[in-house]
């Protein structure tokens, strides 16, 4: 049946970790937790996985029936509809992995308690499942730019510069917001707020050239902003202002976002790394 | 190479040195959100629980070690800190070898997923690589007797099934050591078995067993080594028949034994001896619930007895009458000559509550034994030990069930 035990050297155990137990077994999980809760996201679902590209479609369309008919705003912005589908597909993925991700750790509680792995494992999975919908869906949208008539041009190949800038944004986030949400469950709620915030604080909805003065600032100060400026200029329309010189006036604009970013981006792994080995006996 | 010293040749499996573990316990709890928010920059006040204190142990590669002690006393917790699910506070833990856990219910499981998707996970949780978590499934499946119920998410399982899942998985992953925590209060009867037999043959495999039960008699019957925790603190470590009874005395009292039952003077008869014995006659002391319980009396005539009466009557720690048998007579004799002495042998179902039970013998005459002739206190004693039932004085076969109604009202 089994195969007999073998002798092995007695080796220090020092109990949970973020990381942990090997490489192998790590990436192992990872893959193999991300994809079942995929195939899960749709269990009993008349659609399946296509609802991975028709629910942004879907917001998408609403938000454009609005923007175009109600504001009369699109119309004079180059592209609109196509910018519009693309930043909402950048912005849901960053939105719904932070949001799964932040009551990751408590809703896997049984399996925290119950058994030992990498802790990371947990919101790095949420993030790689919302990455898989994205990633589809992002087919789906780049065979609807070409069919609008946006003009493919070398920067598209620039697109994974921002897919992985926003990828080590939301796990950065993932991992803060889930370390936190442990002890502190308003957290969630708090979240829900900030991330509509941001939401609204960056050029997803409007182009960056219709905001003037201090609401400009702060908008260039929410560190998503260099990202949709950046996925503009590089995919929808060349002409549009990229993020350097969108604030090319003021270069602090630019700094302190990504000083934002990139404290987070420590902040993240470090505060996940202080809870993960006690997280068990909290729960 | 270095020559291993004669006493070191026993391989360790485990090595636990001087291990501590203490649980803060937030002594307020936060209502508001204005006491949250103060809370987060102050320090929170925590009350300090010592769940474990210096704790020193070894067990021997292939050996299979009982871990016993009453509610609260940090088995657990020691289980958890060896699964490298807690983090000792200070001490080292060393460990030979993969590690294969079963913990409350079932393992890690995630009761949104299916058997099959848990399989793999905690396959390789357990450190499997994914395709031998894969191809073990079958297998794990057959074992835990769960054929028709692969592709059901577990939150509809029982909480038996989980458990036959998670032992039957545990012992299927190849861990060199098998960390097992009160699953056998859950399993019915025939599964428990299983289990033990599952337990003897990795034994025979050379693979460590750790197991943590409520069971004595299971810890006599297959354990090497058992280790008896009181108050976080090793109480008792050694042979495992000295580590129950000593885990009897500290939940029990003392036994009586030592007490010599009070006995009514007479001159008509005499109770000569009492004792219980299991269903082999061997004399026992401890039954586990359901075990049939043999109980056997001496009684001497010490003049001409007609007819006479044997009663006894069984009561429990605090002296309450659990059971008193119909009179009992002699078969097919009317009387005892003087010196002649009468055996009697009652054999008794056990659906006895855990605890310590006294049994008290007497000799009468009478149609329904009215006039004492002799009577002889606590004359033998017996604890009977289980998992079944939560309190009481019995242990009553008891399944349940649960369903949800709706809210009034709504549809
Ligand atoms: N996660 C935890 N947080 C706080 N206290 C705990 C935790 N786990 C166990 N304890 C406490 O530690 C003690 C030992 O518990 P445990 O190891 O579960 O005992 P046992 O398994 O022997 O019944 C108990 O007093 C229990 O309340
Ligand atoms: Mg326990």
């Amino acid at each position: 049946m089994t195969a007999p035990a073998q002798r092995a050297e007695l080796q220090e155990i020092r109990g949970p970790s973020a990381l942990g137990g090997g490489v192998r077994r790590f990436f192992d999980l990872l893959w193999l937790s991300a994809v079942t809760e995929f195939k899960l996201g749709y269990h009993g679902t008349a659609l399946g996985f296509v609802w991975s590209f028709v629910r942004p479609l879907l917001i998408f369309g609403i938000l454009l029936v609005v923007f175009t008919q109600v504001f009369r705003l699109g119309s004079e912005v180059e592209n609109y509809p196509a910018m519009l589908l693309l930043n909402i597909l950048l912005f849901e993925f960053f939105a719904q992995a932070t949001q799964q991700a932040s009551t990751s750790v408590v809703v896997n509680e049984s399996m925290v308690r119950k058994m030992q792995f990498p802790r990371l494992v947990i919101p790095l999975s949420v993030v790689l499942t919302n990455a898989m919908h994205t990633g589809l869906s992002l087919i789906v949208v780049f065979v609807f730019l070409i069919a609008y008539g946006v003009d493919p041009v070398w920067t598209w190949l620039l697109l994974p510069v921002i897919l992985t800038a926003l990828g080590v944004l939301t796990t950065a986030c993932a991992m803060l917001l889930s370390a936190i949400y442990v002890r502190v469950r308003d957290i969630g709620i708090l979240w829900a707020v900030l991330s509509t915030m941001l939401f609204y604080a960056a050029p997803i909805l409007y182009p960056i050239e219709i905001v003037h003065g201090v609401f400009r600032d702060l908008i260039l100060l929410n560190p998503l902003t260099p990202l949709f400026l950046q996925t503009r200029e590089w995919i929808i329309d060349p002409n549009a202002e990229g993020a350097i010189e969108a604030t090319s006036a003021h270069p602090w604009l630019l700094i302190i976002p990504l000083l934002i970013a990139a404290s987070v981006c420590v902040a993240g792994p470090l505060i996940f790394n202080r809870m993960a080995p006690r997280v068990a006996e909290e729960l | 190479m270095l020559t291993v010293p004669a006493t070191e040749t026993r391989e360790l499996a485990i090595d636990v040195r001087g291990v501590e573990k203490t649980f803060r316990i937030p002594t307020q709890r936060v209502e508001t959100l204005k006491e949250r928010a103060t809370q987060l920059f102050s320090r929170a006040e925590y009350r300090q629980l010592r769940a474990l204190r210096g704790i020193d142990f070894e067990v021997a590669s292939g050996e299979f070690f009982g871990i016993v002690g009453r509610n609260g006393s940090g088995k657990s917790t020691l289980l958890k800190l060896l699964a490298s699910i807690y983090r000792a506070d200070a001490g080292s833990i060393r460990i030979a070898g993969r590690v294969a856990p079963c913990i409350e219910l079932g393992v890690g499981f995630n009761v949104e997923l299916s058997a099959r998707e848990n399989v793999a996970l905690n396959g390789v949780m357990m450190g499997l690589t994914p395709r031998e978590a894969r191809s073990r499934f079958d297998e794990v499946i057959e074992f835990a007797e769960l054929g028709e119920f692969t592709e059901m998410k577990l939150k509809n399982y029982s909480s038996g099934m989980l458990v036959r899942l998670g032992f039957s998985l545990m012992t299927h992953v190849d861990a060199e050591v098998l960390l097992i925590d009160e699953v056998l209060a859950v399993g019915d009867a025939s599964f428990q078995r299983k289990c033990f037999d599952a337990f003897a043959r990795l034994h025979a495999e050379g693979r460590t067993i750790v197991l943590v039960t409520h069971d004595m008699s299971a810890v006599e019957r297959h354990c090497d080594r058992a280790l008896l925790l009181e108050g976080g603190r090793i109480e008792t470590i050694g042979e495992p028949d000295g580590v129950a009874r000593r885990y009897l005395e500290l939940n029990f009292g003392r036994a009586p034994a030592a007490a010599p039952g009070a006995d009514s003077v007479s001159h008509d008869a005499r109770v000569v001896d009492a004792g219980v014995a299991d269903s082999n006659g061997e004399p026992a002391s401890g039954f586990a619930q359901g075990e049939e319980i043999t109980l056997e009396i001496v009684v001497e005539a010490l003049r001409r007895l007609s007819e006479p009466v044997f009663g006894f009557q069984i009561v429990n720690a605090d002296g309450l009458l659990i059971f008193a048998p119909e009179p009992i007579r002699l078969d097919g004799r009317q009387a005892l000559a003087p010196g002649e002495r009468a055996r009697i042998r009652a054999r008794i179902g056990n659906p006895l509550a855990e605890g310590h039970y006294y049994v008290h013998c007497a000799v009468g005459r009478g149609s329904e034994g009215q006039d004492p002739l002799a009577f002889r206190k606590n004359a033998a004693d017996f604890v009977v030990y289980g998992t079944r039932g939560f309190g009481g004085v019995v242990a009553l076969e008891c399944s349940a069930e649960t369903t949800v109604e709706p809210a009034e009202g709504s549809e």
